[in-house]
């Protein structure tokens, strides 16, 4: 499934908040343009000028040591000014609101705003604040969009194709922003998506978003395509939602008998793993897991996202 | 209104003299590789590559390069460009590189390419071949190997045409048409 003999199509968006607004074409023309970043990942000297005059803020509220490495990383590879901005050690902990927050980082002119943020919808505040282009890298348990782009770009490189591909997600699907946006594009472009974990972890009417759900994990490895795991966010648990990791982990857990009982599936997880939880130790690095794989199909998405809203004259 | 500059077979010469032109310089042309740039100089530089190897029965290796990136008006103008295949399967190091375009104007495409290039590696040297130099250009940039060099007006475009992006093959002038008085 690709984009690219449509030559007319023009990228018509200026913010990536989510991937809700996203069309199936749009997420498409990522996709096809993220092929060409990863080439340049593979360069001998991985660097091109492309952003060179353009300044992006990180604005993180939450610590987020890897997509935050993530979007450095791809910011610096394409040339960009880079300023990092933590809210604990800002004026932020002295009580400066984000909407004076970024309006005085906007004095410094700036293009871009990459943001994360405890609250769901702060991306979509900030775009109403600032003229400055925002990239959304995770609000409270909303959407995370740039996870679950690359994600569906794991999945295409790796089978080959989304549409009709049977894909379960497997964990704390209440809490999760990482399942929001990959059920909103992956039903978009035609995969059949089964949600699976504890009952306290499922969020009510779930399957109003057009998703699957199961309480049965040995079902759903043997119906799917990719298995997702996502992390148990143990410094979250204090709430009980199940009763120990460890029975956690033998009720929803990927284990090795698995990979023997169903040899088909390919396995995934948004890091960081917690191994002996979602998935067993041997699990995590066996060949079929391409967990690394979607680090580095990371960078190459969020180059061709940050390419794709540095520029252009509008339509 | 079109008018034509090469037909097909004025076209498929121009690449027959271009693969001896490419050849010329060289004792042993073992260092030779040719670099094809999106998306009409791709084919123009497989055409000249095929003859090469037909006349001289050498194998020169061919790479494929989009220079999206490396372009300094890309932010300027009304279309975001999408970017094309970059593919140089070998290694420049030691590398005598002929890069080929369809068309040679102002000469920034041809500088971004050089940029583009330097991310590979570094090549011994590097030479460039249009098939149409229409003049006005913007940078002091100069072909070494030209097809057809055709003076044109500003309100003039060369349009070249292939068989793998067209379905046949003509090189033709185009008058724009003129803007209406605002």
């Amino acid at each position: 499934m690709t984009n690219q003999s449509n030559e007319a199509y023009v990228f018509p968006h200026r913010h990536l908040l989510g991937l809700k607004d996203y069309s199936a074409e749009d997420l498409l023309h990522i996709l096809d343009q993220t092929d060409k970043f990863l080439e340049i990942l593979n360069r001998p000297i991985p660097k091109i000028p492309t952003l060179r005059d353009k300044t992006i803020v990180n604005l993180f509220y939450e610590d987020s040591t890897r997509t935050r490495i993530s979007f450095e990383m791809a910011q610096k590879r394409m040339g960009a000014d880079v300023v990092n901005f933590s809210s604990s050690s800002s004026s932020v902990s002295k009580g400066e609101s984000l909407k004076d927050t970024i309006r005085n980082i906007e004095s410094m002119k700036i293009d871009m705003v990459v943001t994360r943020h405890p609250s769901p919808g702060a991306a979509h505040f900030l775009s109403r604040c600032v003229d400055a282009a925002i990239l959304n890298a995770g609000d409270g348990a909303h959407e995370h969009p740039t996870q679950a782009l690359l994600d569906m770009y794991s999945m295409r490189r790796k089978i080959g194709r989304i549409d009709g591909l049977k894909v379960v997600i497997i964990g704390d699907i209440m809490h999760s922003r990482v399942v929001r946006s990959n059920i909103i594009g992956l039903t978009r472009l035609g995969a059949e998506v089964t949600v699976c974990g504890p009952r306290t972890m499922m969020p009510l009417f779930v399957d109003e978003l057009g998703v699957s759900v199961s309480y049965d994990l040995e079902a759903c490895l043997e119906w799917c395509d990719v298995a997702m795991a996502l992390r148990i966010q143990l410094e979250r648990q204090e709430g009980g939602l199940f009763p120990s990791q460890r029975e956690y982990h033998e009720r929803f857990g990927i284990k090795k008998r698995h990979l023997r009982e169903f040899p088909n599936f390919t396995i995934m997880h948004p890091g960081p793993v917690n191994r002996g939880v979602e998935l067993e130790s041997e699990v995590a690095d066996h060949p079929r897991a391409i967990i690394l794989d979607q680090v580095t199909n990371g960078l190459a998405v969020r180059m061709a996202v940050l390419y794709l809203l540095s520029g252009g004259k509008r339509m | 209104m079109a008018q034509l500059l090469l037909s097909s077979e004025d076209l498929d010469r121009t690449c027959q003299r271009l693969a001896h032109q490419f050849v010329e310089p060289f004792d042993d042309p073992g260092s030779l590789a040719i670099i094809g740039m999106q998306t009409r100089g791709v084919d123009i530089a497989r055409r000249i590559n095929g003859y090469i190897k037909q006349f001289f029965s050498v194998d020169v290796p061919m790479g494929v390069l989009d220079t999206t990136f490396y372009r300094d008006d890309f932010r300027t103008r009304m279309k975001m460009p999408s970017v094309q295949v970059t593919d140089i399967p070998f290694d420049l190091f030691g590398r005598d590189l002929v890069l080929v375009d369809d068309v040679l104007y102002t000469g920034r495409t041809v500088r971004s390419a050089m940029d583009a290039l330097m991310s590979f590696g570094r090549p011994s040297s590097v030479r460039f071949c249009c098939m149409v130099d229409r003049g006005h250009r913007e940078l002091p940039v100069t072909a070494d190997y030209v097809g057809i060099y055709v003076p044109t007006h500003l309100n003039e475009e060369i349009r070249v045409e292939t068989n793998e992006q067209d379905g046949r093959e003509a090189v033709f002038v185009v008058r724009k048409k003129e803007e209406p008085e605002a």
